[in-house]
C-alpha cells in the first residue's frame, strides 16, 4: 500500500503542506507565454525554476519547451538582477531570434524587488530590443496565489504589452480561453468557425505543445497566437473571458486599457456551461447558432440520456485548479452525480463561494482551497467517507490504488498518461469524451471486482 | 564550426583531436541561455531525497516540493515516507514577517505525525533572502524530538546543482559518526556511494558484491536508512559512483574517520567489472578476487551473445550523450562502443575538467564535447554529425523524438536498471528497440543520415 502514510484522524496542520494541490506561478506565466506565436519565455531567477517549469511541462505534454533563464547567483541576488536580465534579452535575441519575450519574476527575484517596467525600459533604451520585436512582463510572486495566478498575470502582461486601442471596432471577438490544454484552445476556435464567428484566441498553444513531428525540432513551431493578432484585440468589439480564475483580470485590464468590454463565463466543460458559451458567443456577434452545434449538443444529451443509470447518485471526489472544479462539479450535478470532496490548494473567496452554490443540494459535501488543502486532506477525507469516482490530475494515482477506486485523469499535470494534448474537454464534444471516460472508469471496475453472478455482457 | 554556439559559450564546446580538447567548465551558465542545468536545491534534493525513513521538509513556497514530489524514480525496500511531499508553502506575509516560526510548527506536526528517524530541512531561495534562521530551528526542534533535524544550504541562487551535491554532502556529514553499531562490523564491509536506486539499481549492485562476500553496510543514499548513515564510519571502503555529488562526502569521511574511498561506476561491462575488482583488491584477499572474477566470467559469458547480436545490427550507429554527470558520459562512451555505436557529440551539465580529459581520450578524432549545453547546440550538432541515437533526461527525450532520433533515459525516468551487467542488457535492449521501432518509417520528413 502506498500511501499507508495518510490516517484517517483529521488533525490542524496550517502550517503544513502535504502533497500540494497546486505549484507556483511562473510555470503558468510560461506556458500563458507558450501560447503566443514566436516566443520565448524568460524566467527571471535562479536556474532551477527555469529546469523545473519545463521539466513539468514537458512531462505533461511530452514536447519540447524552451525558456530562457536570468541564471542568478549570489551576486545577483544581493545587488539586484538587472544585468543578468539585460544580459539575457541580449542573449536570446541575438542567438535564438524570437519575436517576443515574455519575461515573468520568481520569489527570489520579487522579493529583491527588481523592477521589470525600469529594466525592460532599460533594455530598450540600450538598444538591446531590436527593431520589431518585442519584451512584455509580468510579476508572478511564487509565495502569491498559485500557477493559475501566473497564468492569468501572465495574460494582463500580454494586454499590457501588445494591444492598441482603437476608435473602430471589428466584428472580432477576443477569447482568453484559460489555462485548459491545446486541444481545448483548439476546439473552442473550430466552436466559433463552425459559428461563423470571427475569433482571436489567446494565449493559443495550440500548434506549439501538441505540434506534429516533422523530422526537425523547431525552436518556435507553427502554432501560438500571432502578435499582430493580439496588438489588433484592442479593436475587437467584445472579449469573453473563460475561467473567471484564468482569465478575468486579463479581459479586465484589455477593457481599462482599449475600451473593450468583456464577460466572464465558467470554462465551456460539461452541457450547461457550453450553452452558456455558445449562447454567448451568438448574442456578441449576432450569428445564430448553427444546426450542427445544436447536433453535437444532441449527441451529448443523447448519450447522458442513455447511461443515465450509472450516473445516478455516484460520489465523486475532485481536486485541481478552480475554473475547472468549478465547472466540472456543474456537470457532475447535472448527470445526477455527486461531487463530494473538491481540493483546489489556489487560494480565494470567489472559489468558495461559486462552489457553495453548486454544492447547494449536496449537504454532505465538503470543499476547501487555499492553504492545506492538499492531496492529503482530500485522501483522509475519501479514507473517512469511501467515493466511487476520483477526477483530477496524475497526483490522484497514489489514492485510486490506496483505495482501489476508479479514476479519471483531468487537470494540471497529467504525467502518466496521453490524450489530453489530442482531445479537448471543452465544448459538447469535450463532455461527450469525458463522459465515455468516466463511463468506462466505473464499467471498467464493475467487470473487474463485481461477484461473478453480477457480470453483464450488455451494460 | 556553427553559428549555433553563443558567442561567450565558444570555450565550452570542442572538438576533439588528438585525444585531446580543451574546454572550458564549471563556469556558471550564461544569463539567456536556454540551459538545461538546474539549480542548488535541486543538487540537494535528488542526492537525500532517496532517504527514505526520512522526513523530507521543502521550506519556500510549494512549487519547489511540487516540482520535486516524487519525480525520481528510486525505490524503496521498505518506508515510502520520501515519496510524499512536504512544504511550508510560505506566503506573501511569511515573506514580510519572516518564515522561521511557521517552519517550526510544521516540524513539530510533521515529526508527531510520522516518528521519522531525522528530518531534513531544505532551505530554498526566499529562506536566503529574508534570512529565516533555519539553523537555529534546527537544533532547537532536534533538542525538542530528540532526532536529527538537519538543515540542508540549498538556496537556488548560491550556484549550481554542484554546490547543492555539496550542501547535501554536509548535511550527511551532520549524520556520519552519531551512532555506534549494535553487533561488530564484518571485516569486509564498504558503503556504496552515490548509487539512488533507481528502478532498483542498487540490489543488483548489491547482490553483485554480495556473491563476492563483501558487505554493504550503508547505502548513500539510495534506499537508504538514516541509522545506516549514522553509522557508516565503521565500513572499511567507500566505494564511489556519481563522483560529482559525493566526492565531498568521501572526503569528508577520508578526513574525519580514516575511511579511504574508491571512485568506480556501474553503467556498462568494463566498469561494472572493475568495480568489482576494485574492491576486491582494496582488500587484498585472493579469495575475493577470485569470487570476483567468476562472477564477471559468469555475468559476461551469460551476456556476451546477447550484446554480439545487438551489435551485429547497430555498428556504425551515431549517438549524442548529454547527461547531468561526466562520469555517466564516460560509462556510457565505453557501454555504446560495446555496441558497436560511435559517440559524436559528448556532454554533460556539470562536468570538470578531469572528466573533460578522460571523455576526449575515449571518443574518435572530430567528436564535439560540450558543457552545459542548450536545446540550440545539441540539435544542431547532433543534425550536423548525423546521430541517430540521443542519450538524455526528461528535456532533451522530446526534442530527440522531435528529429526523428531514437532516446534512451539515462535519468530519473528510466523504466529499468541501467547499472550492472543486468543494466547492460537492459540498455541495449533500450537503445535497440529505440533505434528500430517502425515509427521512423512513417517519418516524412526524416533528417539526412536520419535511423532506418
Amino acid at each position: 500500500m502506498l500511501l499507508r502514510h495518510t490516517p484517517t484522524e483529521i488533525k490542524e496542520r496550517e502550517a503544513l503542506t502535504v502533497n500540494p494541490a497546486k505549484t507556483c506561478q511562473p510555470i503558468g506565466a510560461m506556458y500563458a507565454a507558450l501560447g503566443i506565436h514566436g516566443c520565448m519565455p524568460h524566467s527571471h531567477g535562479s536556474q532551477g525554476c527555469c529546469s523545473y517549469h519545463r521539466s513539468a511541462l514537458t512531462r505533461h505534454y511530452k514536447e519540447p519547451v524552451m525558456a530562457g533563464t536570468s541564471s542568478f547567483t549570489e551576486g545577483a541576488s544581493v545587488f539586484g538582477g538587472q544585468a543578468n536580465l539585460l544580459s539575457a534579452i541580449d542573449t536570446l535575441f541575438t542567438v535564438y531570434n524570437p519575436e517576443i519575450i515574455a519575461v515573468h519574476t520568481t520569489c527570489l527575484s520579487e522579493t529583491i524587488g527588481d523592477d521589470l517596467n525600469q529594466i525592460v525600459g532599460k533594455a530598450q533604451e540600450d538598444g538591446l530590443i531590436p527593431p520589431g520585436k518585442r519584451v512584455i512582463y509580468a510579476s508572478t510572486p511564487s509565495y502569491v496565489g498559485s500557477h493559475v495566478t501566473g497564468f492569468s498575470n501572465m495574460v494582463k502582461g500580454i494586454v499590457r504589452g501588445l494591444p492598441v486601442k482603437s476608435a473602430a471596432k471589428s466584428d472580432t471577438i477576443n477569447i482568453i480561453p484559460g489555462w485548459v490544454e491545446p486541444s481545448d484552445m483548439r476546439e473552442i476556435k473550430r466552436l466559433a468557425k463552425e459559428m461563423g464567428v470571427p475569433v482571436t484566441v489567446f494565449p493559443d498553444t495550440s500548434g506549439v505543445l501538441d505540434s506534429a513531428m516533422t523530422g526537425h525540432h523547431e525552436m518556435y513551431p507553427k502554432g501560438g497566437t500571432p502578435v499582430a493578432d493580439i496588438v489588433a484585440a484592442g479593436a475587437n468589439k467584445h472579449t469573453l473571458a473563460l475561467g473567471a480564475f484564468a482569465s478575468e483580470e486579463g479581459a479586465k485590464a484589455l477593457e481599462v486599457k482599449c475600451g473593450v468590454p468583456f464577460t466572464t463565463l465558467d470554462l465551456p466543460i460539461g452541457i450547461a456551461a457550453t450553452d452558456r458559451f455558445i449562447q454567448k458567443l451568438s448574442d456578441v456577434s449576432g450569428k445564430p447558432v448553427p444546426e450542427s452545434i445544436a447536433d453535437e449538443r444532441g449527441r451529448l444529451v443523447d448519450l447522458i440520456t442513455d447511461m443515465q443509470q450509472y450516473f445516478w447518485g455516484k460520489r465523486v471526489a475532485l481536486w485541481g485548479d478552480p475554473d475547472q472544479l468549478v465547472a466540472l462539479s456543474e456537470f457532475l450535478c447535472d448527470i445526477d452525480m455527486r461531487p463530494v470532496y473538491v481540493v483546489s490548494g489556489t487560494p480565494g473567496k470567489a472559489f468558495a463561494e461559486k462552489m457553495k452554490k453548486i454544492l447547494a443540494d449536496i449537504p454532505e459535501a465538503k470543499c476547501k482551497n487555499g492553504a492545506s488543502a492538499d492531496m492529503f486532506l482530500i485522501h483522509q477525507w475519501i479514507k473517512n467517507g469511501k467515493v466511487d469516482l476520483l477526477l483530477g490530475n496524475t497526483y490522484g494515482k497514489y489514492i485510486a490504488r490506496d483505495e482501489a477506486t476508479p479514476f479519471v485523469r483531468v487537470g494540471f499535470p497529467i504525467l502518466d498518461r496521453v490524450g489530453h494534448s489530442y482531445f479537448p474537454l471543452v465544448g459538447y464534444a469535450g463532455a461527450i469524451r469525458l463522459l465515455e471516460r468516466i463511463l468506462n472508469a466505473l464499467l471498467d471496475h464493475k467487470d473487474a471486482t463485481c461477484p461473478e453472478t453480477q457480470v453483464e455482457l450488455t451494460m | 564550426m556553427t553559428t549555433a554556439i553563443l558567442e561567450k559559450r565558444r570555450a565550452q564546446v570542442a572538438t576533439v583531436k588528438d585525444g585531446k580538447a580543451s574546454i572550458a567548465c564549471a563556469k556558471p551558465s550564461l544569463s539567456g541561455s536556454v540551459s538545461q542545468r538546474a539549480c542548488v536545491f535541486c543538487g540537494s534534493r535528488v542526492v537525500l531525497y532517496p532517504i527514505v525513513d526520512a522526513v523530507h521538509l521543502v521550506h519556500g513556497p510549494a512549487g519547489c516540493a511540487a516540482y520535486t514530489w516524487d519525480i525520481r524514480g528510486t525505490v524503496s525496500s521498505g518506508p515510502e515516507l520520501h515519496r510524499l511531499s512536504f512544504t511550508t508553502d510560505l506566503r506573501e506575509r511569511d515573506v514580510i514577517f519572516g518564515g522561521a516560526e511557521k517552519l517550526e510548527r510544521a516540524l513539530r506536526v510533521l515529526i508527531a505525525r510520522y516518528t521519522p528517524k531525522a528530518a531534513f530541512v531544505y532551505a530554498t531561495c526566499i529562506v536566503g533572502v529574508i534570512g529565516d534562521d533555519v539553523d537555529g530551528v534546527c537544533r532547537k526542534i532536534a533538542v525538542e524530538t530528540g532526532i536529527p533535524v538537519l538543515p540542508v544550504r540549498s538556496e537556488g541562487f548560491r550556484g549550481s546543482k554542484k554546490d547543492g551535491y555539496a550542501a547535501a554532502c554536509d548535511a550527511l556529514a551532520g549524520l556520519i559518526g552519531t551512532l555506534e553499531p549494535a553487533e561488530p562490523v564484518p571485516p569486509y564491509s564498504i558503503n556504496i556511494l552515490g548509487d539512488f536506486n533507481l528502478a532498483g539499481e542498487l540490489w543488483i549492485l548489491e547482490e553483485h558484491y554480495r556473491r563476492m562476500g563483501v558487505n554493504i553496510l550503508t547505502r548513500i543514499t539510495g534506499d537508504g536508512r538514516v541509522d545506516d548513515i549514522r553509522r557508516a564510519h565503521h565500513a572499511k571502503l567507500n566505494v564511489v559512483q556519481c563522483s560529482g555529488s559525493m566526492t565531498t562526502l568521501a572526503n569528508h569521511m577520508k578526513e574525519t574517520y580514516g575511511v579511504p574511498f574508491k571512485q568506480v561506476s556501474y553503467f556498462g561491462i568494463e566498469d561494472m567489472s572493475a568495480a568489482l575488482y576494485d574492491v576486491a583488491a582494496f582488500f587484498g584477499d585472493p579469495v575475493l578476487h577470485e569470487k570476483a572474477a567468476a562472477l564477471v566470467r559468469d555475468e559476461v559469458t551469460r551476456l556476451l551473445p546477447l550484446i554480439e547480436s545487438y551489435r551485429a545490427r547497430l555498428t556504425g550507429r551515431k549517438a549524442v550523450i548529454y547527461v547531468g554527470g561526466a562520469f555517466k558520459t564516460i560509462s556510457l562512451i565505453k557501454a555504446l562502443r560495446l555496441l558497436g555505436i560511435e559517440t559524436v557529440v559528448a556532454g554533460s551539465q556539470t562536468g570538470r575538467p578531469e572528466d573533460y580529459d578522460t571523455i576526449a581520450g575515449l571518443c574518435n578524432p572530430g567528436t564535439i564535447i560540450v558543457d552545459d549545453s542548450n536545446p540550440v547546440e545539441l540539435s544542431t550538432f547532433a543534425r550536423e554529425r548525423g546521430a541517430d541515437l540521443f542519450i538524455g533526461g526528461v528535456k532533451e527525450r522530446p526534442i530527440a523524438f522531435k528529429m526523428g532520433m531514437a532516446f534512451c533515459d539515462h535519468n530519473h525516468e528510466r523504466k529499468l536498471p541501467l547499472a550492472g551487467f543486468e543494466g547492460m542488457k537492459n540498455f541495449a535492449e533500450e537503445v535497440y528497440a529505440s533505434l528500430m521501432t517502425p515509427v521512423w518509417g512513417f517519418v516524412r520528413n526524416p533528417r539526412k543520415g536520419g535511423a532506418a
